[in-house]
């Protein structure tokens, strides 16, 4: 009887079970609503979180594109003064010679200087004097004599001509230094503004563009000052870097994917590489001092050093990335290509190379973006140096960019802060024509598949 | 299910003069034994089918015939296994070209990410056989022929292989490998994932290169290995149970097991 009951009890609850089972799902009940609603909720949540995620991103770049661009920007113009010079045949070539070699050796500084006193007679004093030649920058005697050698007709006439100006001078005119300020407080005294006023008046200053910008070395005058130096630096170290970095990494990232054997050695091998990735650059740049200069006595400062110096540092990079890519293609091409007896070489270079390609060249090109960033391992091994020559080779004395801004950060003179901007500004689209270049290599070799 | 003595399946029927054999063949990935004293013959231009349930080593026995499990760590072989009398696990052979001389296909068709035509001029470019652009053209004309395809792609032969349907891409999987001329084409389930009317191509295609090559395909459908093969092997748990003319597996397999997996009653 209670064998019944139970057995009847039991077939209850397995009917309930199975009734449960099989009740049809009743698609337009408020819960089924509620739940779709609350799907829909979550999905525009989510959208929201993304889209005020790229608002900041791209809200944190204008910010600092902005300000460094509207603090940057006028260091691209350079304020020009109109003298009028007597290129004094007695000063110049006494002897009427017209060699060349006698007019380069002419004092056309003492020309300039002529210029400026005959344009305020009244100055006599020593101090006041010599404020008064500040408004000439000292390179300006260089363009003159240039100017000279190209066109020796001019020797002996009297002309109007353009030249650029001493640094404080510049900032008077750009409206850095505001004459509204104590006398004592302010670069310049009310005397040099009263010339800047009245040359002014004259129509005599004007901002030109400043193509010394980008074609100077460094210099300790501002106004002389320019980024192209830093920027072959970095050229030639970037070169360095890459020659090295690239082919080691690709052939260390293709063995151990695909050749090593998967054993402890390995592992340790591949742990390692992913820790170097994460050292910090200083390290790299003791390395270099230690090992580069004090072992190998390699030239200090040199293109070459930094370059081997920056290529330790990207080689994890561009291991990392190459591995990845390579990983990333499918078995089954490594598979059909030995199948039909291509040799591992062959399968390699013909088929998981191309197809990883795309990967190791970003891969790399992120190396190098950070490559050309870096700042602290130059530091250790003599690129901080004031370098005022063009490096002409891998091997001469250079500084690179960043370490430039660094430099010019660091400098007193009010004209360099703008000249900072600028030089974080050339940076900059040197990064984006790299990324550029990078994107147009991944549609070039994706295109090819 | 049904337990037949050892000493009964041991005993397998040689052919007289095979173009390949596995001879105590054994082979363990890491500890894990894959394939059990496999005794086998293939014989030339004949399709030997390879059956049996899933996982019990007949993917792991074709790979065996072209040293693809060469390329898998971890993997130890004992035993031998020859082509035309020679032990093509001898250290003096070289398996790049016995790789070419023992084509294989796949399960999944893995065209090359190239043009069609490259697809199948690879091999012979890699080898060497051609001496000239026409010579090569003629290889992949007759290779796509070969492999029924020549027809559907010979407008398109500079356009991607990727772009083809699936039965396209294991045809020309199969023009890719016929176009080194091996003596031996392995398939590995070269039809499951083709719909029947592709399937049904292939099988003509199989049939037609009886006649030139030696062929061995591993399939999990009773129907195609009746269809395509003149031997067939079954394989059960890493063990070669059974192997003998197609009729007579079909219609009167000796060992138990054969009979339970050809009816359906496990696998
Ligand atoms: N690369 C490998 N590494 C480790 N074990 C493997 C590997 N390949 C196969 N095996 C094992 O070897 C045994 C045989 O596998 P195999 O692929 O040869 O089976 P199969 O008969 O081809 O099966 P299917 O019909 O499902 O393709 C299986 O137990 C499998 O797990
Ligand atoms: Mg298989």
């Amino acid at each position: 009887m209670t064998d019944m009951a139970s057995l009847m009890e039991d077939r209850a609850a397995a009917k309930v079970i199975s009734d449960n089972l099989h009740k049809p799902v009743d698609w337009d009940s408020p819960k089924i609503a509620r739940n779709i609603k609350k799907r829909y909720a979550a999905e525009r949540r989510f959208k929201m979180y993304g889209l005020s995620a790229i608002a900041l991103a791209l809200l944190a770049l204008f910010v600092l594109a902005g300000s460094i661009g509207s603090k940057g920007y006028t260091a691209f113009f350079q304020t020009y003064v109109q003298l009028e010079v007597t290129f004094d045949a007695a000063e110049i070539d006494p002897d009427g010679t017209g060699d060349p070699a006698v007019i380069g050796k002419a004092n056309f500084d003492g020309l300039i200087k002529q210029a400026l006193r005959d344009r305020f007679p009244d100055v006599t004093s020593r101090q006041a004097k010599r404020d008064l030649y500040a408004i000439v920058s000292g390179g300006a005697s260089y363009d003159l004599r240039e100017r000279v050698m190209e066109n020796p007709g001019l020797i002996g006439q009297t002309r109007k001509v353009w030249l650029i100006s001493g640094d404080d001078f510049d900032m008077l005119n750009k409206g850095y230094i505001s004459a509204d300020v104590d006398e004592g407080s302010r670069r310049l005294n009310d005397e040099e503004i009263a010339w800047y006023d009245s040359l002014k008046s004259d129509g005599a200053v004007e901002k030109q563009f400043h193509t010394r910008f980008f074609t100077n070395g460094d210099s300790r005058e501002p106004e002389l000052a320019g980024i192209w130096g830093a920027a072959v630096g970095s050229l030639y170290t970037l070169m360095v870097t890459l020659a090295l970095s690239f082919p080691i990494g690709v052939f260390a990232a293709v063995y151990l994917e695909e050749f090593a054997p998967k054993n402890r050695f390995t592992t340790i091998v591949e742990v390692n590489i992913n820790n170097l990735a994460a050292v910090p650059s200083i390290v790299f740049g003791l390395l270099g001092l230690e090992v580069y200069l004090n072992v190998m006595h390699l030239p200090r400062s040199a293109p070459v050093v930094g370059g081997l110096t920056l290529a330790l540092m990207t080689l994890p990079t561009i291991i990392i990335a190459s591995r990845a890519a390579i990983k990333a293609v499918p078995p089954s091409i490594r598979q059909a290509a030995l199948g039909l007896g291509a040799s591992p070489v062959q399968t390699v270079t013909h088929h998981v190379l191309p197809l990883a390609m795309p990967g190791i060249l970003t891969g790399t090109i992120i190396g190098m973006a950070q490559a050309l960033g870096e700042t602290a391992p130059l530091l250790m091994i003599g690129m901080v140096a004031f370098i005022v020559d063009i490096p002409g080779g891998a091997l001469d004395p250079a500084t690179v960019l960043p370490v430039q801004i660094y430099l010019w950060a660091d400098s007193p003179e009010r004209a360099f802060v703008e000249k900072t901007s600028a030089a974080i500004m050339v940076l900059l689209a040197f990064l984006v024509l790299m990324n550029g270049f990078a994107v147009y290599l991944r549609k070039k070799f994706e295109r090819k598949w | 299910m049904a337990v037949v003595s050892q000493s009964a399946m041991t005993a397998q029927p040689s052919v007289a003069s095979p173009k390949m054999t596995a001879r105590d063949l054994n082979l363990s990935y890491g500890d894990n034994q894959a394939l059990f004293d496999v005794n086998l013959d293939i014989v030339e231009r004949q399709v030997t089918a390879l059956i049996g349930p899933s996982g019990c080593g007949k993917s792991t026995f074709l790979r065996c015939m072209n040293r693809m499990n060469d390329t898998i760590d971890g993997v130890t072989i004992k035993g031998e296994v020859t082509l035309d009398g020679r032990d093509i696990y001898d250290k003096r052979i070289d398996v790049v070209q016995l790789r070419a001389r023992i084509g294989m296909v796949f399960q999944k068709p893995n065209p090359f990410p190239k043009t069609i035509y490259d697809n199948v001029a690879y091999g012979p470019r890699i080898h060497g056989l051609v001496n000239s652009r026409d010579e090569l053209d003629q290889i992949v004309m007759t290779s796509l022929e070969r492999a029924g395809l020549l027809k559907e792609v010979k407008d398109r032969l500079q356009s991607p292989a990727t772009g083809l349907s699936g039965g396209q891409q294991q045809r020309l999987c199969i023009a890719r490998a016929v176009a080194v001329s091996p003596e031996v084409i392995l398939m590995d389930e070269p039809c499951s994932a083709l719909d029947p009317i592709a399937t049904a191509k292939v099988e003509e295609l199989i049939d037609e290169l009886r006649s030139n090559y030696t062929i061995v395909i591993v399939t999990h459908s009773m129907q195609q290995a009746a269809r395509v093969s003149q031997r067939t092997a079954f394989f059960h748990l890493g063990k070669l149970v059974e192997v003998g003319e197609t009729d007579q597996i079909f219609t009167n397999p000796k060992d138990e097991r054969t009979k339970g997996y050809i009816t359906g009653r496990f696998g």
